[in-house]
């Protein structure tokens, strides 16, 4: 029982100092490598509450795959530090953040949800277990489970299409920057 | 552990996601605020599933991975194009629809 609660305080504070690191940091490379500790403390909690297949996927698909796409960026387009001038709005942005955590808390706290007080329902055995997540998305859940991998293969070939070489642009660029052309003419660039 | 600590967890991440959408200014960073923000709804939907004893929080939660993993793809896509066409990375700066 208290081995639970260290753990939770523990992760929960790895969790918070993530998330403000993230929002805090002016180089977006260590916003980056803020949110994947961030991600790992969440899977502990994941953990905590007995969601072990969603804690692994935390890990791997997200802190494992997403992030390194999101450092593969970074490093490309370069590690752009802003400037502390961040005008009224910004400025208004942390008010506007507290008066919704208070909301957010009242909701939370007074809701008519006795169990909400509780540890949870009894679980049986197997409770978040890969089987029967898996039996779920593939008997009841299998309709958006479908569009969820639909949804994917659209974004991929969106985000190449988005992000590919294009051929008028580079001639365009070259009468802006007088022949700088750029001369990568590799298998990507595919554009009749 | 009683799950309302978990939601309070979950509110205040959410809020430090949204404290960072409308305080930063680099599209990248505003991404990451973004997966904070969708992450702390997991925390949740996953806390309300150990509530109910029911594993359809948890499929939720998947799907809700799934829609982060698009939103940060073509996101970077986005970044990326703009990168090429040297427009400023600043969302300050992005006004206009047009190129």
């Amino acid at each position: 029982m208290w081995f639970e609660q260290v753990m939770f305080f523990v992760a929960a504070l790895l969790a918070l100092a993530g998330a403000l690191g993230v929002v805090v940091l002016r180089n977006p490379f260590y916003s980056v490598l803020s949110l994947i500790g961030h991600l790992f403390a969440l899977a502990i909690l994941f953990l905590l509450l007995s969601a072990e297949f969603l804690a692994a996927a935390q890990v791997i698909v997200y802190a494992g795959a997403v992030m390194v796409l999101y450092l593969f960026v970074v490093a490309y387009v370069g590690g752009v530090e802003e400037s502390l001038d961040i005008g009224t709005a910004g400025r208004l942005g942390p008010v506007f953040a507290l008066a919704l955590f208070a909301e957010l808390c009242v909701a939370v706290i007074g809701t008519a949800l006795s169990a909400v007080d509780s540890r949870g329902a009894e679980l049986g055995a197997g409770f978040g277990s890969p089987g029967q997540v898996g039996e779920l998305l593939l008997e009841r859940f299998l309709i958006p489970f479908e569009a969820a991998s639909f949804l994917l293969l659209v974004a991929a070939v969106g985000a190449v299409v988005l992000a590919r070489r294009r051929r008028g642009l580079e001639q365009l660029d070259a009468d802006e920057a007088g022949g700088d052309v750029r001369a990568g003419t590799g298998p990507a660039e595919v554009t009749p | 552990m009683d799950i309302v600590w978990f939601l309070v967890l979950s509110a205040l991440i959410f809020c430090i996601g949204v404290a960072g959408v409308l305080t930063r200014r680099n599209p990248l960073v505003v991404l990451l605020c973004l997966e904070l923000m969708l992450n702390a709804g997991n925390l949740a939907l996953i806390a309300f599933s150990r509530m109910h004893g029911v594993l359809d929080g948890h499929v939720f939660a998947l799907v809700v991975m799934v829609v982060a993993a698009c939103e940060v793809v073509v996101g970077l896509g986005l970044i990326v194009a703009m990168y090429r066409r040297r427009i400023p990375i600043d969302v300050d700066e992005l006004s206009e629809l047009r190129g």
